[in-house]
C-alpha cells in the first residue's frame, strides 16, 4: 500500500510539473490564464515528492521485501542506519532523491524568492519544472523504485559492503543536493535570458542558490575524498577517477560562477559570461550523473550499469543543455554589454580566477573524455594521475598567485603600487619557504615546494581584506570569503606536504617483527580473527613507537558475506602533524607465517580535508550573511563579496 | 566579455562543444565495450627468443622453429590456469583437423606441466618454458590462455585472447588456411 502511495505521488508530481511547464509556455506570449497556477503547482509538486521519498524510506525502514528495490538492496540483518541509507544507495532511490531535491528547490524558489520580477520568477519555475519533468519520466518509465516483486524473498541481497559506512551513507546525497542546487542557477539563467532580465537583481537572486549548492559540493567532495582515503586502503586521497572528476567539474564551474555572479551583482559586468557559467555548471552536474550511471567510462565506482538507462539520461542531458545553449546563442546577443572595468581591479582579479578555473575544468574534461575519443579512433588509452597532476598543478598555482592579490583590489580600478608592500612581503615569504625546503630537504618535487610556499603566503594574504575594517560592522560575506580563502591555503598546504613528504613501507612481518617508516618504529604484535555483524576479519595489532610515545593500531582485512566481498579496513593514527596509515592483507599462498603490512607516514595530510571543510564553512558564513542581511544603503554594496 | 558583432560565432561555441561531447557519449553507448587489450605485435615478425623445454620428453621453442614455412598456432598456457584446462579438448580438435600447435608455458614447473599433459593430452609439437614471462611480454600477451596464428615466415597474424571454445575452432582453422 505504501509503495502504491509513493508511486501515485510521483505520478501526480509529474502532472504538476507538466502544468508548470504549460503555464510557462503561455507566459512566452504574455500573461496566460495558467500563469497564476505556476507557483502553487511548484509547492504541491515539492510536497508530493516528499511523500514519495518518505514512502520509499519507510519501505526500507520496515524492509518490505515485496518491493524489488528493497529486496535487491537491503537485508533483514542490516543495521538500521544502513537500511535507511539503502534508500538512496542504489540507482532508483538515488534518482528519486535527485528529482525530490529538484522539486523541493522549485518549491523553495516559489516560497522564498522576492527579489526578481514575477515574470522572470514564473519563467524560472517553469524551466525548473521542465527539467524535473524529464527526470520524472526517467523514473516512471525506466527506473520505477516502487516496483513489486512476486514472490517476495525471505531475506534480501544486501548492500555492497564498501557502502556500509556511515560517511558514505551521507556522501551521495550531499553531492546530489549540490548537483541539483545548480539546477536552480540553470533555471534562473535560462529564465533571465528569455525575459531579458540579466542584471544585478537576477544575480542577487541566483547567488544564494549557487552558494548553497557549492557548499554541499565542497562538503561532498571533501568527504568523498576522505572516505576513499580511509576505506579503500590505497593510501591516496584523490585518484582522478572519472566519477571523482564528475564531481570536481561542477564544483570548478560553480566556484567560477560564485565569483562571477558577485561581479554581476555588484558591478553589473560579466553578464554573458555569468549566464554561460550557470549553464555549464548544471550541464556538468548532469554529465556527472550520466557518466556515473551509464558505464561508458571505466571507473572504480562500479555502479549497476545499464545502457538503456544511460541512453535515457544522455538524451535528457543533451536535450536540456542543447536547448539552453541554443537560447544562449540566440538571446544573449540582446543582453547589453556590462559595465567596463580596468584590468587591475577586483573584477580583473575575478576574471583571472574564472579563466584559471575554466582552464582547469577544460583540462579535467579533456582528460576524462580522452579515452572515449581515442576509442572512436580505435585506440585504447587510459588517462591517469600523471596527466592530471602535471596539467592542473601549474594552473592551480597560478590561481593561488592571483588569489594573493585579488581580494584586496578595489572594484573598477586600482593601482598595483598601492599594494607594493604586501606584494613584496608575499614574494619574500614564498621565496624564503621555497628556498629553505629546496636547500634542506633533498628530493622534493617542484610542485610540492611551490605549493607549500604559496599556501603559506596565502594563509596570511587571506586575512588582509579584514585590515582596517571595524570587525563588528564588517558584513558576514567578507568574513566568509576570508575563511574560505584561508581554508584553501590550509588544504593546499596539506596536499603539497602529503605529495612531497609522504613515506611508504611495504613489508611482510611475522608476529614480533618490526618495520620502520619515517620516524616510526612499527611492530606487528599479534594477529587474530574478529567477527562483526555481517563480516569476519583478521585483525593485526600493531604497536607504533615514535621516541618514547607508544600507540596501538588495529588494521583489518574483512570478509563480508551477503554479498561476498573482501575489503581492507585501514587503521589510522592521527597526530597534529600527520597520519600514520596501516593496512594488513591476507597472507600469501606460500604461507610462511608472515603478513603483508603496508605503512605510510603522511605529514599534514588531515589539513587537506580540514581545509576543505573551512572552505565550506566560509561559504556557509557567506550564505548566512546573504540570507539574513539588514536592509542597507546601496553604497554598502560595493564591498559585497562572494 | 560581452558579445561584439564580430564575435557572435563564439556564442555558438558552447552548443558545438555540447554536440561534440554528446556525439562521443552516444558512440560510447552504442559501440559495445571491448575490454580486451590486443597486442601491438599483430602484423609484425616474432621477436627473437629461445626457450628451454617446459618438461621432459618435449622440445623447447625458439622463434626460428616457428618460421620454417608452415603456418602454426602458438598457444600460451599454464598448468595452473583453469581456462587452459577448459580449452584443452578444442586444442586436440584443432590438431586432429591438421593444425600444428606450439606452446609456451608460463611460470610453470616441469612436473606440473607433465601432469597437465598426462591429464588433458598433449596436442603440442614443442613447449617452451617462460618462467619470467619475458617472451610473453615481448609477444604482447597479457594473460593465459592466448593463442596466436603465426605465418610460415614467422609473422604474427592473429591473436585470440581467452580460452578457445567450440565456435572458435573453425575460425582458427580458417585463419591457418588463409596463411598458407
Amino acid at each position: 500500500m505504501i509503495a502504491e502511495t509513493g508511486l501515485a505521488a510521483l505520478w501526480l508530481a509529474a502532472a504538476m510539473a507538466l502544468l508548470q511547464l504549460v503555464g510557462g509556455l503561455t507566459l512566452l506570449r504574455g500573461e496566460g490564464k495558467l500563469t497564476p497556477l505556476i507557483k502553487p503547482a511548484a509547492l504541491v509538486q515539492g510536497a508530493l515528492c516528499v511523500v514519495s521519498f518518505a514512502s520509499l524510506m519507510w519501505l526500507f525502514y520496515v524492509t518490505d521485501l515485496s518491493v524489488l528495490l528493497v529486496a535487491s538492496n537491503s537485508h533483514i540483518d542490516k543495521p538500521l542506519i544502513f537500511k535507511l541509507a539503502g534508500t538512496w544507495g542504489n540507482h532508483e532511490g538515488s534518482m528519486l532523491l535527485w528529482v525530490s531535491v529538484l522539486s523541493l528547490s522549485g518549491a523553495a524558489i516559489a516560497l522564498l524568492e522576492k527579489r526578481i520580477d514575477t515574470r522572470t520568477l514564473n519563467a524560472t519555475l517553469a524551466v525548473q519544472a521542465f527539467v524535473a519533468l524529464g527526470f520524472f519520466a526517467f523514473l516512471l518509465f525506466s527506473s520505477n523504485p516502487f516496483e513489486r516483486l512476486v514472490p517476495a524473498p525471505v531475506e534480501g541481497a544486501g548492500l555492497n559492503p564498501l557502502l556500509q559506512d556511515i560517511g558514505l551513507a551521507f556522501h551521495p546525497p550531499t553531492l546530489y543536493i549540490g548537483y541539483v542546487g545548480l539546477s536552480v542557477a540553470f533555471s534562473f539563467a535560462v529564465a533571465a535570458m528569455l525575459t531579458g532580465q540579466v542584471g544585478p537583481a537576477f544575480a542577487r537572486a541566483m547567488r544564494p542558490w549557487v552558494l548553497g549548492a557549492w557548499i554541499f559540493l565542497t562538503v561532498g567532495i571533501t568527504a568523498g575524498s576522505y572516505w576513499a582515503y580511509y576505506e579503500l586502503g590505497w593510501g591516496g586521497w584523490w585518484f582522478w577517477d572519472p566519477v571523482e572528476n564528475a564531481s570536481l567539474m561542477p564544483w570548478l564551474a560553480a566556484t567560477a560562477l560564485l565569483h562571477s555572479v558577485s561581479v554581476l551583482a555588484t558591478r553589473n559586468a560579466l553578464r554573458a559570461w555569468t549566464i554561460m557559467l550557470a549553464l555549464v555548471a548544471f550541464a556538468m552536474s548532469m554529465a556527472g550523473t550520466f557518466l556515473v550511471r551509464s558505464g561508458i567510462l571505466t571507473s572504480v565506482h562500479a555502479f549497476a550499469v545499464d545502457p538503456e538507462r544511460g541512453s535515457f539520461i544522455l538524451a535528457l542531458m543533451l536535450m536540456y543543455t542543447s536547448l539552453a545553449f541554443l537560447v544562449f546563442a540566440t538571446r544573449i546577443g540582446t543582453v547589453k554589454q556590462g559595465e567596463p572595468f580596468q584590468i587591475v581591479s577586483r573584477e580583473g582579479g575575478i576574471v583571472a580566477n574564472n579563466i584559471f578555473l575554466s582552464v582547469i575544468l577544460a583540462i579535467v574534461l579533456i582528460g576524462t573524455l580522452y579515452p572515449l575519443a581515442a576509442e572512436t579512433m580505435g585506440d585504447k588509452i587510459s588517462v591517469g594521475p600523471p596527466y592530471f597532476n602535471k596539467a592542473t598543478a601549474p594552473i592551480a598555482l597560478l590561481l593561488m598567485v592571483a588569489l594573493l592579490l585579488g581580494p584586496m583590489l578595489r572594484w573598477r580600478r586600482d593601482e598595483l603600487k598601492r599594494h607594493k608592500y604586501w606584494l613584496v612581503g608575499f614574494f619574500a615569504i614564498s621565496l624564503w619557504t621555497g628556498v629553505a625546503i629546496w636547500r634542506f630537504v633533498p628530493g622534493v618535487g617542484v610542485f610540492p615546494i611551490l605549493g607549500l610556499a604559496l599556501s603559506l603566503a596565502l594563509a596570511i594574504a587571506a586575512w588582509v581584506p579584514l585590515k582596517g575594517r571595524k570587525l563588528l560592522r564588517t558584513p558576514l560575506p567578507v568574513f566568509g570569503m576570508v575563511v574560505a580563502h584561508f581554508g584553501l591555503a590550509v588544504s593546499v598546504f596539506g596536499m603539497a606536504a602529503e605529495s612531497g613528504f609522504s613515506r611508504e613501507t611495504l613489508t611482510a612481518l611475522a608476529p614480533g617483527e618490526s618495520a620502520k617508516v619515517a620516524d616510526w618504529q612499527v611492530k606487528l604484535d599479534d594477529v587474530r580473527p574478529v567477527v562483526g555483524d555481517n563480516w569476519v576479519a583478521i585483525e593485526g595489532q600493531l604497536i607504533a613507537r615514535n621516541g618514547d610515545k607508544k600507540f596501538i593500531l588495529r588494521p583489518q582485512s574483512r570478509q563480508f558475506y551477503r554479498p561476498e566481498q573482501q575489503t581492507s579496513e585501514a587503521a589510522l593514527l592521527t597526530r597534529w602533524n600527520g597520519q600514520l596509515y596501516a593496512v594488513i592483507a591476507q597472507p600469501d599462498e606460500n604461507g610462511d607465517g608472515r603478513w603483508q603490512v603496508r605503512l605510510w607516514w603522511k605529514p599534514f595530510v588531515t589539513f587537506i580535508w580540514f581545509g576543505g571543510l573551512l572552505v565550506a564553512l566560509g561559504g556557509a558564513i557567506s550564505l548566512l550573511g546573504r540570507m539574513f542581511r539588514r536592509p542597507k544603503k546601496p553604497a554598502v554594496n560595493k564591498w559585497a563579496q562572494a | 566579455m560581452g558579445a561584439g558583432m564580430n564575435r557572435t560565432w563564439l556564442l555558438w561555441l558552447p552548443l558545438a562543444v555540447v554536440a561534440f561531447i554528446g556525439g562521443l557519449a552516444i558512440y560510447g553507448l552504442v559501440v559495445p565495450k571491448d575490454d580486451m587489450v590486443h597486442s601491438a605485435m599483430v602484423g609484425r615478425k616474432l621477436p627473437e627468443f629461445a626457450l628451454p623445454p617446459a618438461t621432459v620428453g618435449v622440445a623447447g621453442l625458439s622463434n626460428r622453429d616457428l618460421a620454417d614455412g608452415k603456418p602454426r598456432l602458438l598457444n600460451i598456457f599454464a598448468s595452473w590456469c583453469i581456462p587452459c584446462k577448459a580449452e584443452a579438448p578444442y586444442l586436440e580438435a584443432l590438431k586432429k583437423s591438421g593444425a600444428e600447435i606450439d606452446a609456451i608455458a608460463i611460470r610453470d614447473k616441469p612436473e606440473d606441466v607433465a601432469a597437465f599433459l598426462a591429464e588433458f593430452g598433449n596436442p603440442f609439437r614443442r613447449i617452451g618454458s617462460d618462467n619470467e614471462m619475458a617472451v610473453q611480454l615481448k609477444l604482447g600477451s597479457s594473460g593465459v590462455p592466448e593463442t596466436y596464428v603465426i605465418g610460415g615466415d614467422g609473422t604474427i597474424l592473429y591473436q585470440h585472447i581467452g580460452d578457445i571454445r567450440a565456435e572458435h575452432v573453425p575460425m582458427l582453422l580458417e585463419k591457418l588456411r588463409e596463411a598458407q
